[in-house]
C-alpha cells in the first residue's frame, strides 16, 4: 500500500538539503577538512549498548570470506586521521545500528561527527551551539554540569545516590516498573534523567549536560579535577537527545583497559564479546592529540528544523520502506 | 505458552498482564543515550478495561494472550445469558454480563457482534458501529421542529437512553452510533 513512496514529504527533503548545505558551509567557514571513512570495518563496537549489523564480504583477497562491521559511528577511523596528522576533520555519514527502531530511531542514520585538536569540551559546547542555533534559530545553549541538573531538578546527588534511593526517585514519579527491571546503579541514572529530566530541560533553549559519572565516559577522559566524572557532554533539546561530545581519551592502555571492561559487562548479561579494534589501540599510541570530538544525530537535527514528529517524516525510505 | 518479544509489539497486540489479557494502544522504543533501551506501552487490560502504563526492558519477552475475535449474530437474552452463533457452522456461544457489560443495550437480535474470546471464553461483546432501534418513550415534540434545537431524551425498545431531535416521536424506528452514543438519524 503506496510503500514504495518516501515517508517524508519533498519540501521536507529540500529543507533536509538545505541544512546540510548550512552545516559544510559552516565548518568551510572554519577551514575543519572534510573526510569520509568506511561504513565497513573489520571491528566492530564493544560499548554493552550497541549492536553492530554485520555483514560478509567475498571476492579477491577473502576466497573465504571476510566479516565485516557496518559501523555505529565514524568515531574510531576518523581518530586513526587525528592521530596521522589531520587536523580539524568533519565527516557526514550514515551510521548503523542493530536493535534500534522507533520515533527516533532508525536502523541506518545520519550522523554529523567531528574533531577539533586542541579544544577543550567548552570550546566544542561553544562551537556546537553556535552551529545549532543557526541551523534552528535559536538562543544559544545553556551548561549546566550532570550533577547540577540532578539536584535542580529532583534534589538528589547522582554521584553519591545509592540503588535504593534511585529506585525510591523513581516510584514516588510513578515509574514503579521500570525501578523493578534493574539493580544497576547507572541504567537507573540514565533512566532517570530519560524520563524525569530531558522531558522538562532545554525547552526553550538548547542545553548542554556535562560531567557525566566515569561509569559513563565512554570514550571521555576523566576530569582532572574530580576524576568521579568524565569530560563528557551531550546536547539536548526540545527532549531530543542531540549530540553527545568528549574531551577525548588519549591513552592507549586506559582505552584497552575501557574495552576490556565493555567485553566483561558484555559476558556478564550473556552478550557476544566484541574483538578489539587494534587499529584504534595502535593509533593511540602513537599519538592522538589532545582533541574534543562529538556526534550529532543529523536526521533528529532536522526534526527540530522541521517540526517533524517522528523520524520517518524526514528520511525517504526508513526500514520499513528500505 | 506463546511468548512475544518487545521487538514485536505494535497497536492491536495482545499480551499477558498480572494474569490479565490486554491489548497494545501505543508502543514507544526508548533509547538513553549509550544506556539501555526500554519500551514504554500503553495498555488497555481487556477485562476490567483499565488503561495503564508500562515499561518493559527492550528485548525481553512476555506471554501472549490467545485472543480471537468472532463475528457472531447476536440470538437471545435468557436473563443471565446472551447467546450468539456463528450463522455459518451453527455454533453458538453464551456470554455473561460481564463480558456483554453495558453494550446491553445496543443489542439488536440479528445484528453481527464481535465477540472476543480470551481462551475460548467470551470476555467482550462489541456490538456494530450503528444499530437500529425504536423509540418506545419521549416527550411529545412540537410540530415543525426540524433543525434539533436542543433536543430531547428518548427511551428505546433495549432500555437504552439517547438525545434525539424534537421531531422524533413513538414509535419510531432511528439510527444510533454505538461508540458515541449518539443519534444519527430516523430510518424510514
Amino acid at each position: 500500500m503506496n510503500q514504495w513512496q518516501p515517508s517524508a514529504s519533498i519540501e521536507f527533503l529540500r529543507q533536509r538539503a538545505a541544512v546540510i548545505r548550512q552545516i559544510r558551509e559552516f565548518f568551510w567557514q572554519r577551514d575543519v577538512l572534510e573526510v569520509e571513512t568506511p561504513s565497513l570495518a573489520r571491528f566492530g563496537v564493544s560499548d554493552v549498548h550497541l549492536e553492530n549489523l554485520n555483514t560478509q564480504y567475498k571476492g579477491p583477497g577473502h576466497p573465504d570470506g571476510l566479516r565485516l562491521h557496518l559501523q555505529t559511528s565514524p568515531e574510531y577511523a576518523m581518530k586513526r586521521l587525528l592521530a596521522a596528522g589531520s587536523g580539524s576533520i568533519f565527516q557526514i555519514c550514515k551510521a548503523f545500528r542493530d536493535d534500534e527502531s522507533g520515533r527516533y530511531h532508525n536502523l541506518e542514520f545520519s550522523l554529523l561527527e567531528w574533531y577539533r585538536p586542541g579544544f577543550t569540551a567548552h570550546q566544542l559546547m561553544a562551537e556546537t551551539s553556535a552551529l545549532v542555533s543557526q541551523v534552528l534559530q535559536v538562543p544559544t545553549a545553556d551548561i549546566i554540569t550532570y550533577q547540577q541538573a540532578f539536584l535542580a531538578q529532583l534534589d538528589i546527588d547522582p554521584l553519591t545516590a545509592n540503588v535504593a534511593e534511585l529506585k525510591a526517585l523513581l516510584c514516588q514519579h510513578k515509574l514503579a516498573d521500570l525501578a523493578a527491571l534493574t539493580e544497576d546503579k547507572h541504567t537507573l541514572l540514565q533512566w532517570i534523567f530519560s524520563q524525569l529530566i530531558e522531558p522538562v530541560i532545554a525547552q526553550n533553549q538548547p542545553c548542554f549536560i556535562y560531567q557525566f559519572p566515569a561509569e559513563q565516559a565512554s570514550l571521555a577522559k576523566l576530569s582532572p579535577q574530580d576524576p568521579r566524572v568524565a569530560e563528557r557532554f551531550e546536547l539536548y533539546y526540545q527532549g531530543i537527545e542531540l549530540a553527545n561530545g568528549f574531551d577525548e581519551l588519549t591513552c592507549a592502555k586506559q582505552q584497552q583497559a575501557r574495552f576490556e571492561a565493555d567485553n566483561g559487562r558484555r559476558r556478564q548479561l550473556n552478550k557476544a564479546e566484541k574483538p578489539i579494534d587494534s587499529y584504534l589501540l595502535q593509533a593511540l599510541a602513537a599519538g592522538l592529540p589532545q582533541c574534543s570530538g562529538i556526534a550529532l544525530g543529523l536526521d533528529r537535527l532536522i526534526m527540530l528544523a522541521t517540526g517533524a514528529e517522528h523520524i520517518n517524516q524526514v528520511l525517504a525510505f526508513p526500514l520499513d520502506r528500505c | 505458552m506463546a511468548t512475544v518479544s518487545t521487538n514485536e509489539f505494535r497497536g492491536g497486540l495482545k499480551i499477558m498482564l498480572d494474569g490479565e489479557p490486554c491489548a497494545i494502544i501505543e508502543n514507544e522504543f526508548v533509547k538513553p543515550g549509550k544506556g539501555q533501551a526500554f519500551n514504554r506501552v500503553k495498555i488497555r487490560k481487556l477485562i476490567s478495561g483499565k488503561v495503564l502504563e508500562k515499561t518493559f526492558k527492550s528485548g525481553e519477552s512476555v506471554e501472549k494472550a490467545e485472543i480471537m475475535d468472532h463475528e457472531l449474530a447476536y440470538l437471545y437474552n435468557d436473563g443471565e445469558f446472551w447467546h450468539f452463533m456463528n450463522n455459518e457452522t451453527f455454533e453458538q456461544i453464551a456470554a455473561d454480563a460481564k463480558a456483554v457489560g453495558d453494550n446491553e443495550k445496543w443489542l439488536v437480535e440479528q445484528d453481527t457482534c464481535i465477540i472476543t474470546l480470551w481462551d475460548g471464553n467470551p470476555i467482550a461483546v462489541t456490538p456494530p458501529n450503528f444499530v437500529e432501534l425504536e423509540v418506545t418513550e419521549t416527550d411529545p415534540g412540537l410540530k415543525g421542529d426540524t433543525a434539533g434545537t436542543g433536543g430531547k431524551p428518548a427511551t428505546l425498545s433495549t432500555g437504552a437512553v439517547v438525545r434525539v431531535p424534537l421531531f422524533v416521536q413513538i414509535g419510531e424506528v432511528i439510527k444510533v452510533d454505538t461508540r458515541s452514543g449518539e443519534y444519527v438519524s430516523r430510518v424510514k
